[in-house]
C-alpha cells in the first residue's frame, strides 16, 4: 500500500510532461526560412505544421484521460485506505465503573492508535471522556476527564507527541446508549477519538 | 393564652362539621412523600406546633389572586399551618367604620404605617382563635391603587402590622415576585423570621438552564445558545448568576444578569475544561474546577478586572473540584479524590489549611460529591452514595456530625434556600428524575417540578425588591 503515493505522484508527472509538450508547438512560431523563396515550400511547412498540431492535440487529450484516470483510480485506492484507518482510529476503550485505568485487552485498540498516528504524521486527534449516570453529574467531568487523559498518557508513552492529542471530557452528558441497565451504562463508559486535523488522506500503518 | 382559649372556646360558632374535618396535623418524621394540607382545629395547645394562620377571602379579583400565591407561600414556607375557613369563603372581612381603628398589637412597634383607615378591618378575634389562628391577614385594596396587607396577632386580639404596597397589574412581569415578597413581609411581621417567597430555582434540563419560581409557578428559559450547559449558580446579590457551558470540548463559564439577560464570559477561561463557578458572597472571585490532563483542580478568578486567575489545589493524582463558599467568604468546601473515592473537604479562601470536612469511614463510606454550604454557615449539603445509590447529607459544620436526610429512591444536589431550612434536590422517589423540596426541620416535601430530566438544581438568595414594591 505505501506506493499508493508513488502512484500518484507518477501521474502528476505524466500530466506536468503532457502540459510542457502541448505547449511546446504554440509557443514555437513556424521556421520561416531567409531563403524561402518558394510558396510550395511554405504550404508544405504550413501544412506540415497543422498536421503535427493536430497529433499534438490528440496527444495531449489522451495524456489528459490517462492522466484523470490514474488520479481517479489512486483517489478511490487512497479513500479505501482512508476510511479503513478512521473505522481502526474510531474504534472506542471502555472503562469499570468508576474507574480510568485502560484495560487489559483496550491496550491493544489503543496500540492501533499509536501505529495510525505514527503511519500519519499530519494527523492530530481528539480523545473525549465519558461516563455512565450513576455517578454524581460534575464529578462525572473529572472522571470523563481522567479517562481521556488515560488513553493520552497511553499513546504518549508509545512515542507520540502530545502535542497531536488534544483531551476532553463530557462526563455523563452524551451518551451512547439511552437504557438504565448495565449493558447501556458499559457502553457510555467509554473514550471516543476523533480526528481533528490531518485526516483526509490516511495511510494504513 | 392561647391554650385556654382552644381548650375551651370550641362553641364559639364553629359548625359540626368543621369539627370532624379530620385529625391534626402531626409534624412528620423526616423525609416523607405526604404532603400535608387542609384543616387544622385547635382543640388542645401542644408545644411545637406551628402557629395556625388565616387569610381571609377577598372580593376583588385581582386580589383573589394575590391571596391565592400568599396562602401558598406561607403554606410552603412550613411555619404555619394554614387554616382553611369553614364555608369556603362565605365569612365576609367587614370594613371598619372610617377612623375605627383595632388595637395595634404589643411588642412589634412599627406596625400601621401608611395605613389608610379603608383598609382597616375589625376581626372577630375570639372566633380565629376558636379556629386556631394565632395570625390572620387581610388583604384589601387601599386608596391610590396600593393595596394593604393586614396581619392581625389573633392571640393577642390587635393588628401586628399593615403593609401597604403597590403591586403591579396582574400580567405584569413583576407580579408574581412583588406578591411573593409581601408573602414573605407578612412571615416577617408574624414571626421575625426571614421567608423564601421571593425567590427563585435554576436548574438544567435538555441542556438549557431555566429558572422557576419556588412555588413551581412562572418557568422560564434563562440561557439562550445552542450549547449545551451545566451548573447554574447564584451570586449572593440575586442579580447575577453564572454557569458553563461545553464549547468545542472546552467548558466555558459564564455570567448573566438577571435584569437585562446579558451574558460575558468569564474572562481566563475558555481554553480548558472549566466547571462548577460559585461566587464567593462579596460577588468579586468566582471560584470554578478546572480539568486538564494534570487532573481537575480549583481555580479562582477575579470578576471585576477579568484577571488575576489563582490556583488553589495543586493535584497530580487526584481530582479537586465543586466549590462552595461559606457565607463570611473565608473558606471553601469541595470535593476531593486526594483518599480515592471522591470526599468533602474544606481549606481557606486562598487554598492553605486545606483538611478533611465530612468523615467517612475508609473504605466502607460511598462517594460524596456535590457540596454547599448553608447560607447561615451552619450547614453543608452534599450526597453520597448508599449501596449504590445516591442520598442526601447534612453536615453540622461545628460539630462535624453527619446526617442522612433522605432514604426513598435516589436523591441528588441539594441546594439550600436563604432560610437554611428548606432545601431543593433531585430525585427519583416518583419514578423519573425530577425536583423536589425538603424542609428539613419538618421533613415535609413537595415537588418543585414535575417535568423528567430536570437537574442541577440552584435555589437564589432572596431576589431584590422590584421598583413596584414600596416600603
Amino acid at each position: 500500500m505505501k506506493r499508493l503515493p508513488l502512484l500518484l505522484l507518477s501521474g502528476l508527472a505524466v500530466a506536468a510532461m503532457a502540459a510542457c509538450g502541448g505547449k511546446k508547438p504554440e509557443t514555437t512560431p513556424a521556421p520561416v526560412g531567409i531563403n524561402a523563396d518558394s510558396a510550395a515550400e511554405a504550404d508544405r511547412l504550413r501544412a506540415d505544421s497543422a498536421a503535427r498540431a493536430a497529433r499534438e492535440a490528440q496527444e495531449r487529450e489522451e495524456a489528459e484521460r490517462r492522466r484523470q484516470q490514474q488520479i481517479a483510480d489512486s483517489l478511490a485506492a487512497l479513500g479505501k485506505s482512508t476510511e479503513a484507518v478512521r473505522a481502526l482510529l474510531g474504534t472506542m476503550i471502555h472503562f469499570d465503573y468508576d474507574k480510568a485505568i485502560i484495560r487489559g485487552g483496550d491496550a491493544a485498540v489503543l496500540d492501533q492508535k499509536v501505529a495510525i498516528l505514527q503511519a500519519n504524521p499530519a494527523l492530530r486527534i481528539r480523545m473525549s471522556g465519558h461516563c455512565d449516570e450513576r455517578g454524581s453529574d460534575e464529578y462525572n467531568l473529572a472522571l470523563g476527564n481522567r479517562r481521556a487523559t488515560a488513553a493520552k498518557q497511553y499513546v504518549v508513552s508509545h512515542g507520540i507527541d502530545a502535542g497531536r492529542i488534544e483531551t476532553v471530557s463530557y462526563g455523563e452528558e452524551r451518551p451512547l446508549a439511552s437504557g438504565h441497565d448495565e449493558d447501556a451504562w458499559a457502553q457510555n463508559r467509554r473514550d471516543e477519538f476523533e480526528i481533528l486535523s490531518g485526516g483526509e488522506n490516511l495511510k494504513q500503518p | 393564652m392561647t391554650a385556654a382559649w382552644r381548650s375551651g372556646g370550641l362553641a364559639v360558632g364553629v359548625s359540626a362539621a368543621l369539627l370532624t374535618a379530620g385529625p391534626p396535623d402531626r409534624l412528620t418524621a423526616q423525609d416523607t412523600s405526604a404532603i400535608d394540607r387542609g384543616v387544622r382545629v385547635g382543640i388542645i395547645y401542644r408545644p411545637g406546633v406551628r402557629p395556625g394562620m388565616v387569610l381571609l377571602p377577598v372580593h376583588a379579583p385581582a386580589l383573589d389572586s394575590v391571596r391565592a400565591i400568599m396562602t401558598r407561600d406561607l403554606d410552603y414556607s412550613d411555619r404555619f399551618e394554614l387554616i382553611t375557613l369553614p364555608g369556603g369563603d362565605s365569612i365576609r372581612v367587614t370594613a371598619a367604620a372610617p377612623g375605627a381603628r383595632p388595637p395595634v398589637a404589643g411588642g412589634t412597634g412599627r406596625g400601621t404605617g401608611g395605613g389608610g383607615a379603608a383598609a382597616a378591618t375589625t376581626l372577630n378575634y375570639p372566633l380565629y382563635q376558636a379556629l386556631g389562628a394565632d395570625f390572620a391577614v387581610a388583604v384589601l385594596p387601599a386608596s391610590g391603587d396600593s393595596t394593604i396587607a393586614t396581619v392581625h396577632d389573633v392571640a393577642a386580639g390587635g393588628v401586628r402590622r399593615e403593609l401597604r404596597v403597590h403591586l403591579p397589574a396582574l400580567k405584569d412581569p413583576a407580579f408574581r415576585l412583588a406578591v411573593h415578597q409581601l408573602a414573605d413581609r407578612v412571615l416577617e411581621a408574624a414571626l421575625g423570621a426571614g421567608g423564601t417567597a421571593a425567590t427563585r430555582v435554576l436548574f438544567v434540563m435538555e441542556g438549557k438552564v431555566y429558572a422557576i419560581d419556588q412555588d413551581g409557578a412562572d418557568q422560564k428559559l434563562v440561557s439562550s445558545s445552542d450549547h449545551q450547559a451545566m451548573s447554574p449558580a447564584w451570586a449572593r446579590d440575586g442579580r447575577r448568576f453564572a454557569y458553563m457551558e461545553f464549547w468545542e470540548g472546552h467548558g466555558r463559564l459564564f455570567v448573566q444578569e438577571v435584569a437585562s439577560g446579558k451574558r460575558a464570559p468569564v474572562a481566563t477561561t475558555g481554553q480548558a475544561l472549566d466547571f462548577t463557578p460559585a461566587f464567593s458572597p462579596d460577588g468579586k472571585t468566582l471560584a470554578f474546577s478546572r480539568a486538564t490532563e494534570e487532573g481537575t483542580d480549583l481555580y479562582t478568578v477575579n470578576l471585576k478586572d477579568g484577571c488575576c486567575l489563582q490556583r488553589l489545589t495543586v493535584g497530580r493524582f487526584y481530582d479537586n473540584l465543586s466549590p462552595t463558599y461559606s457565607p463570611d467568604g473565608q473558606r471553601i468546601a469541595f470535593v476531593s479524590t486526594r483518599a480515592g473515592l471522591p470526599q468533602i473537604y474544606a481549606m481557606a479562601a486562598d487554598g492553605t489549611d486545606q483538611q478533611l470536612f465530612a468523615p467517612f469511614d475508609y473504605g466502607a463510606t460511598g462517594s460524596s460529591n456535590a457540596p454547599e454550604w448553608s447560607p447561615d454557615g451552619q450547614t453543608v449539603a452534599f450526597h453520597r452514595d448508599v449501596g449504590g445509590t445516591l442520598q442526601v447529607f447534612v453536615l453540622d459544620v461545628r460539630t462535624r456530625a453527619v446526617r442522612q436526610l433522605t432514604s426513598v429512591g435516589r436523591n441528588e444536589d441539594p441546594t439550600w434556600a436563604p432560610d437554611s431550612r428548606h432545601m431543593a434536590f433531585v430525585s427519583d422517589r416518583s419514578g423519573y428524575r425530577q425536583l423536589w423540596i425538603i424542609d428539613v426541620e419538618t421533613g415535609r416535601i413537595r415537588p418543585l417540578l414535575q417535568k423528567s430530566g430536570a437537574r442541577l438544581p440552584a435555589w437564589s438568595p432572596r431576589l431584590p425588591e422590584t421598583a413596584s414594591s414600596t416600603p
